[in-house]
């Protein structure tokens, strides 16, 4: 019987703060991304015609481990019995690749683009072994920013 | 050493190529950030812990790729790919991989 109640206080503690920093992240998101939004970060091998010729190059990275929260663990189980959407996860990973996007922005510093942009998204931690349950993923982020 | 993930190193002549290089690191969490992080996995969001095992890794895997590359006399990588795996519980292996070649 008290094995159920810390289930369910752990899922409560889950909703509560996971909604609360889930809510915190997406906004300190959405802020950087203004910041950024005049750097041109594109997926393309070359760099589009008619620019001017680049001075200078670098590899930059960015990476982020996030991981999902009780409550929503809990979801994504009973949503894996009926199908369909599992929104719970989706804004978990959502939240990683812009994360790490950001990043990868912040350590291009003063470059005037980044092209051939890569993610990668692979399962680490305890569970990854285990099937059919994300614990926590790690997303990777990488590109070349060139100066002009 | 230049890096890049495209075929090229942008604005510069790629003059000898040399083959593939590759480094890579398989790294096991410490056992403190472990339990913060499994107290982390109630609340969700970002294993800081984590984040920054996983940079130090990749910088190490790239270390040694670059570290290749000079002694055959490289002065850039490119082309440059990433792969994650987790090849042990609580272990992942960071692998990294590039052409080496002299651009003038």
């Amino acid at each position: 019987m008290w094995q159920l109640g810390i289930t369910l206080s752990l899922m409560a503690i889950g909703y509560y703060f996971g909604r609360a920093a889930e809510n915190k992240h997406f906004k300190s998101i959405r802020k950087r991304e203004k910041k950024y939004r005049n750097l041109p970060a594109v997926t393309f091998k070359s760099l589009p015609p008619e620019q001017p010729k680049p001075t200078d190059s670098k590899l930059v990275i960015g990476s982020t481990v996030v991981s999902i929260d009780y409550f929503k663990r809990f979801l994504g189980m009973i949503g894996n019995i009926f199908g369909g959407n599992l929104s719970s996860y989706e804004s978990l990973i959502d939240r990683g690749r812009r994360e790490s996007l950001l990043r990868m922005k912040k350590a291009a510093k003063d470059a005037d683009m980044i092209i051939n942009i890569r993610i990668e998204t692979s399962m680490i931690g305890q569970s990854a072994n285990q099937k059919g349950s994300v614990g926590s993923i790690e997303v990777l982020a990488y590109g070349t920013a060139v100066k002009f | 050493m230049k890096l890049s993930n495209i075929e090229t190193i942008p604005g510069k002549n790629i003059t000898k190529f040399y083959g593939m290089v590759s480094g890579s690191t398989v790294r096991a969490k410490h056992i403190g950030r472990d339990l913060m992080a499994g107290l982390k996995n109630i609340v969700g969001g970002e294993l800081v812990g984590y984040s920054e095992l996983l940079q130090e890794s990749r910088e190490e895997a790239m270390k040694r790729m670059v570290a290749q590359a000079n002694e055959i006399g490289a002065n850039a990588i490119v082309n440059i790919r990433f792969s994650t795996s987790s090849v042990a519980q609580g272990a992942a292996e960071l692998y990294c991989y590039g052409t080496a070649v002299t651009v003038e």
